[in-house]
């Protein structure tokens, strides 16, 4: 793999054995313990929007690895800030960049670099636009995997998401969050189901492999196995997305009387939001606190996915060649 | 002037005849024709056919020339066998003055690679509030016939209503960008399936076809004549296949790109796929062939739109929407109208040629039948060449082509521009000085 741009691309092999890679790496962090796996390697954070979570964790995760790390933070297009995304691409070529991560308001951002010929460094896509946002749903797919092998009691490592049902809840119209959950879940053989008003959907969503609810209840009534809620921006609102903060909770928010129906299914669950959450908007207290939400197990995750992703890219990275060698000389 | 006998020109596809031009004229059309001092232009196996019109031009001049100017412009359209170009009136300053009509018009005189007819802008700078100077512009040397705010849609329905009415005065014409405003805010390409994965903001076909219905209505109110720029969706060839039964005065533009090319193509995030209106879906491609062979779109405009390469250089959502055409739209034409069955060459000549100059008012000189006594404005045709599409080898200054790499049929080998060939054996001769 040469670049990271979207989890479209990826096959279930590829896919599981990033999330393989990633548990190994989640080890690594439960030891509190560094690899020098990426030394001598330069990576550069292009971060075109702001966003201090994934900035963080990616350089979290860099550190970890003992990369070398140039940050380069430019809000805004290439228009407004009077310098193209070539030419910024090509001057930070030239420090000997041997990746790099780019975050971009605009869709397809990363793919144009990838693609362009402006260089031919690998690209990981941190999240572009509307578009895509492969390691959030990486970590995602990590977490999941995780939840499921704990309810079944098994080990995680190569297995998939096969059985697990998964409610997406929100503004799938603007999450690149959603679309890359969309075809990795897919691909690991998990049932997708977006829940959101007419709104908040794409306008034509046929070709898509998910069954599509206007009616949280009616979602909840399918007994998911795990519940995604999506951040809602609150600019959405003033664009008539939707009426209010106060209907879109009681019509899509994860409220303590839908939490309370999950807990009725008689099952385990898991909870997800990719975060910042607006507690009390697109979900309660009761939910984001509950034993059966992962969404700091999540955070820590983003770590683990983000540190496989660069070892694969500039390393060349297998998880058999990863768990022979056992770097760092793991308690596996 | 020359005298030039071609040889052996099938003419519209219907005859195989010889045709001398002299004095700016065709002076003869026959078998066997002989001319002593003559030029001879083997046309052997090339289809003749009318100058090319091309209603909707930008050339980009003035303010914007290191898009275009005019010269390099015209020069394109030469070589696209083009006699005659409409240039839109976004340029800097707009065009909705007779000054800058004016030096329009002047420039493509000078020029001389092909007849340059200004177009003139609805609204003072294409704001859509008030109109511009359309009487003195009509009345100008320039002798605007066109009023178009392409780009922009005027989208007030009262100034469209005073506009409509107003250009009765001079016969003019309105030329709509239909693009409903407010459902196109911050669009990126067409709403749909492939919208619906990339993310990207989508442009319905509604908005098009909102602002198609109202004008059309419009115009039947008024009995006025209305010209639709671009149309690019089946939903809007219905509603002008309807205004048409209904006997409204208007005629319906399709681009080549927009018989060809689908928003498949914004996969690429490539921005020279970027374009307004955007690239469809398969069915409106399928649709609009089939308008144009039923006659419910009446024209072939290029919508030709040329950029530096630093407006398409960059990330989809900062990209300048438009796409070069001129040096390929015969091409294009042949490939999806004539090649594939729903067209003959007479009818390419009636939808590149004689209506485009019709509608814009320019038929006492151009889109004239190929006969006797008439401008000698021709383009010769191989319709068995085959080539390349290489933008960096175009004329124009845009070298965003959505063909790049692309193998067309069809290529010009000459056009004659009022009797003179402005270009030779496929390449740029000389302007008519």
């Amino acid at each position: 793999m040469k670049h990271l741009l979207d989890t479209r691309e990826l096959t279930r092999e590829e896919a599981i054995d990033i999330l393989d890679i990633a548990d190994y790496m989640a080890q690594v962090k439960a030891e509190n313990k560094k690899l020098s796996l990426l030394k001598d390697k330069l990576v550069v954070n292009l971060f075109f929007e702001d966003s201090t979570r994934t900035r963080l964790s990616f350089e979290s995760a860099e550190k970890r690895l003992g990369a070398d790390i140039m940050n380069f933070a430019a809000k805004g297009s290439s228009v407004s800030k009077g310098e193209s995304l070539k030419d910024t691409a090509q001057t930070l070529a030239e420090y000997n960049a041997d990746a790099f991560v780019i975050r971009h308001s605009a869709d397809g951002a990363p793919y144009r670099l990838a693609t362009a010929g402006w260089t031919n460094i690998p690209v990981l896509n941190a999240g572009d636009g509307t578009h895509a946002h492969p390691t959030q749903a990486l970590l995602d797919a990590m977490s999941l995997r995780k939840f499921k092998a704990a309810r079944d009691g098994v080990d995680s490592r190569g297995t998939d998401l096969a059985g697990l049902r998964v409610l997406i809840v929100g503004d799938i119209l603007h999450s690149r969050v959603a679309r890359s959950n969309l075809w990795l879940l897919r691909t690991l053989g998990a049932q997708v189901a977006f829940v959101a008003p007419p709104t908040l959907l794409p306008l034509d969503t046929h070709a898509w492999d998910a069954e599509i609810f206007h009616d949280f209840d009616e979602a909840i009534a399918t007994a998911p196995d795990a519940v995604m809620m999506l951040r809602i921006q609150k600019e959405r609102m003033n664009a008539a997305y939707f009426p209010s903060a106060e209907e879109y909770t009681e019509l899509w928010g994860l409220t303590k009387d839908r939490f309370e129906a999950l807990e009725e299914m008689g099952k385990p669950f898991a909870i997800l939001h990719p975060g910042p959450m607006n507690r009390g908007l697109e979900l309660c207290s009761e939910a984001a606190d509950a034993n059966e939400s992962w969404v700091l197990r999540q955070v820590s995750n983003g770590v683990a996915v983000r540190m496989a992703v660069l070892y694969q890219l500039l390393c060349d990275g297998t998880a058999a060649k990863l768990y022979a060698e056992n770097p760092g000389n793991l308690e596996l | 002037m020359s005298t030039y006998l071609i040889k052996n020109a099938n003419l519209l596809g219907e005859r195989v005849a010889d045709i001398l031009i002299q004095d700016g004229k065709i002076a003869a059309i026959g078998e066997n024709l002989n001319a002593e001092g003559a030029q001879i232009i083997d046309a052997t196996g090339q289809i003749a056919l009318p100058g090319l019109v091309d209603i909707h031009t930008h050339l980009r001049q003035p303010g914007y020339e290191a898009s275009e100017t005019v010269e390099t412009g015209t020069r394109a359209a030469a070589l696209g066998g083009y006699t005659a170009v409409f240039a839109m009136a976004n340029s800097n300053p707009v065009a909705d003055t007779a000054a800058v009509v004016e030096q329009v018009d002047r420039l493509g005189k000078e020029s001389a690679w092909c007849r340059v007819q200004p177009i003139g802008a609805v609204t003072v700078g294409l704001k859509g509030e008030r109109l511009s100077d359309i009487g003195s512009m009509a009345t100008s040397t320039a002798n605007v016939r066109v009023f178009s705010d392409d780009g922009m849609c005027v989208y007030d329905p009262a100034v469209m209503r005073r506009a409509l009415e107003y250009v009765k005065t001079f016969d003019g014409v309105i030329a709509q960008h239909a693009q409903e405003p407010r459902l196109t805010e911050g669009a990126q390409m067409n709403e749909g399936e492939v919208s619906a994965d990339l993310g990207l903001p989508g442009w319905p076909a509604v908005a098009e076809e909102a602002i198609i219905a109202r004008d059309v209505l419009l115009a039947k109110h008024l009995n006025s004549r209305l010209h639709i720029c671009h149309l690019s969706t089946k939903g809007a060839v219905e509603v002008v296949r309807w205004a048409k039964s209904q006997g409204v005065n208007v005629t319906a533009e399709v681009t080549p790109h927009h018989l060809i090319l689908t928003d498949e193509k914004a996969r690429t995030y490539d921005p020279v796929f970027k374009v307004n209106p955007p690239l469809r879906t398969e069915e409106d491609v399928l649709a609009l062939r089939a308008a144009v062979a039923e006659g419910v779109i009446d024209v072939i405009g290029t919508d030709h739109a040329p950029h530096p390469a630093e407006s398409k250089e960059c990330e989809w959502a900062c990209a300048a929407n438009g796409m070069t055409g001129l040096e390929q739209a015969l091409s294009i034409i042949q490939m999806t109208l004539v090649d594939e069955g729903h067209i003959t060459w007479a009818d390419v000549a009636r939808i590149m040629s004689e209506n485009p100059a019709k509608i814009g008012n320019l038929s006492h000189e151009q889109g004239r039948p190929l006969a006797e006594g008439e401008p000698a404005n021709i383009v010769l045709v191989d319709p068995a060449a085959r080539r390349l599409i290489k933008p960096e080898e175009q004329a124009t200054k845009g070298k965003n082509n959505p063909y790049k790499g692309m193998e067309v049929p069809g290529a010009v080998r000459a056009t004659f521009y009022e009797g003179h060939p402005t270009v030779l054996n496929g390449e740029l001769n000389t302007p008519r000085r």
